[in-house]
């Protein structure tokens, strides 16, 4: 017996308390539909989030993984996001020269206003991780298959 | 190499330093190792020929602690190191009396070994100031040659200079021996294909016992807790059980010394399976010195990180990609 099985892709959304996640709930009060695939994990600025989380969410079996926060220069804390953008342009570049695909990564700086924008970029996103398929990679560096 | 010597005995005579910090014979003829010399007699034991690649940089984190300077000899590449810790307020100048010795270029027993060169029993030419061109190896197996270049540790072909960034003094000439570009395995990965990428890495990281002698010698992995050690119990335990940081050890650790590592290659080095390590770190440099400017940790204890730093017009991580 054989069951048709549909890729469902896992995403992980790491979004800003003070803009993207007001963003997704502003796209959801305005019935803008995005993907079930996307599981959001709120925190409190995209600054917080530490390069190891992102290499955790690949490590526990997600298919690509996206970070959210407000527009540079918008940063609650002023500066956070700018931190983040550096790190994060390293650790992307990073996991390209490992061998993840480069479409498995992103940010997208979305406000607390542009609920269009963020149900428009999981959209996308969730496209894109749908034609690379599952993640197969990055579960384990260290051990040959 | 007497030299060395006669000056460290003459700075522990007149009180100026405590204890010296160099290097001592090992159990063969081609390992020494760091080694504190607290009197005169002890420094017979010392040593410095062109097998002394260990950085001593990363000891005077424990010499700071003691009462007292320590003399400590530093070769120019171990300058960088020393001045990035000084940064990261992880030593103390004040502690420390540097002699900057002059480098022509560390050879290992394992590029020997590498060249098929088995039993080694010692090796002839490896004077640190003026090593002969081709070094004489006496082995198990009878006498065998092999060009000093040949023997030569990966960093040394790609040598950032022999100018000593921080010193109190400088002994014995050095010689130029960079004659490769640093940055040419990492060009030639980022032309792969993700399946070659991955492939190539997965071959080279499931060597990796664990060891941990990457972070242990590394001297900016110097952090009083490390996320690798146990924090459950208080000794520093070889390795934390833990799935995620088994898979992602080198990934992790490469990531959590961006912008701090001066390229020392001593990560490299101590691999007892031979993993380019310096892979990782490279490619982060390189992403540096493009996207954030050119960059060398430890060139001085001042200049701000380039991860500690930003600019509000930075490269967008996906406008980065296009780039890269």
């Amino acid at each position: 017996m054989s069951v048709a099985t549909e890729f469902k892709p896992k995403i992980v959304a790491f979004c800003c308390n003070w803009c993207s996640y007001a963003g997704a709930d502003l796209a959801g009060s305005s019935r803008l539909a995005y993907p079930a695939d996307v599981k959001i994990i709120r925190v409190p600025c995209s600054c917080r989030v530490n390069p190891m989380f992102i290499l955790r969410a690949f490590e526990k079996g997600a298919d690509g993984v996206i970070l959210c926060g407000c527009h540079p220069g918008d940063c609650h804390y002023s500066t956070g996001n700018f931190y983040a953008r550096r790190r994060m342009t390293l650790l992307f570049s990073l996991l390209d020269y490992l061998g993840v695909e480069e479409g498995r990564t992103r940010v997208e700086w979305v406000s607390a206003a542009e609920g269009v924008k963020f149900s428009q970029t999981m959209n996308e996103f969730v496209e894109k991780i749908r034609s690379l398929g599952e993640n197969v990679r990055l579960g384990d560096l260290r051990c040959k298959n | 190499m007497q030299e060395l010597v006669n000056r460290a005995k003459a700075l522990l005579a007149d009180g100026t330093v405590q204890r010296v910090l160099g290097w001592k014979m090992g159990d063969l003829a081609y390992n020494p190792e760091p080694a504190f010399f607290e009197n005169e007699e002890a420094l017979s034991d010392f040593v410095y020929n062109s097998f002394c690649g260990a950085n001593l940089s990363k000891y005077m984190i424990e010499a700071s602690k003691k009462e007292g300077k320590t003399l400590v000899f530093l070769k120019p590449c171990d300058t960088y190191s020393f001045n990035q810790l000084l940064k990261e307020h992880r030593i103390l100048r004040e502690k420390a009396y540097i002699i900057g010795v002059g480098c022509t270029g560390k050879i290992s027993g394992e590029r020997i070994k590498e060249a098929g060169i088995r039993g080694i029993i010692a090796v002839e030419g490896a004077d640190a100031f003026a090593p002969a061109e081709t070094l004489q190896v006496k082995t198990l197996y009878g006498d065998r040659e092999i060009a000093y270049k040949d023997a030569m540790l990966e960093r040394c072909h790609v040598c950032k200079g022999k100018e000593h960034k921080i010193y109190d003094e400088i002994i014995g000439e050095s010689r130029d021996t960079a004659d490769s570009d640093r940055m040419e395995k990492v060009r030639e990965i980022e032309a792969m294909s993700p399946e070659e990428k991955f492939a190539f890495f997965q071959n080279e990281l499931s060597r990796c016992i664990r060891c941990n002698a990457c972070r242990n010698v590394c001297p900016a992995c110097s952090c009083r807790k490390c996320v690798f050690d146990s924090t459950k119990f208080d000794s520093a335990q070889k390795a934390n059980v833990d799935s995620f940081e088994e898979k992602m050890f080198h990934v992790i650790r490469a990531f959590h010394v961006a912008g701090r590592c001066t390229d020392c290659g001593e990560c490299s080095r101590v691999c007892p399976q031979n993993i380019p390590l310096h892979l990782f770190n490279r490619k982060l440099i390189s992403d540096i010195n493009e996207f954030y400017g050119e960059y060398q940790a430890g060139e001085d204890d001042t200049t701000v990180g380039p991860l500690t730093a930003f600019t509000t017009d930075d490269i967008e991580p996906s406008d980065a990609r296009e780039r890269g």
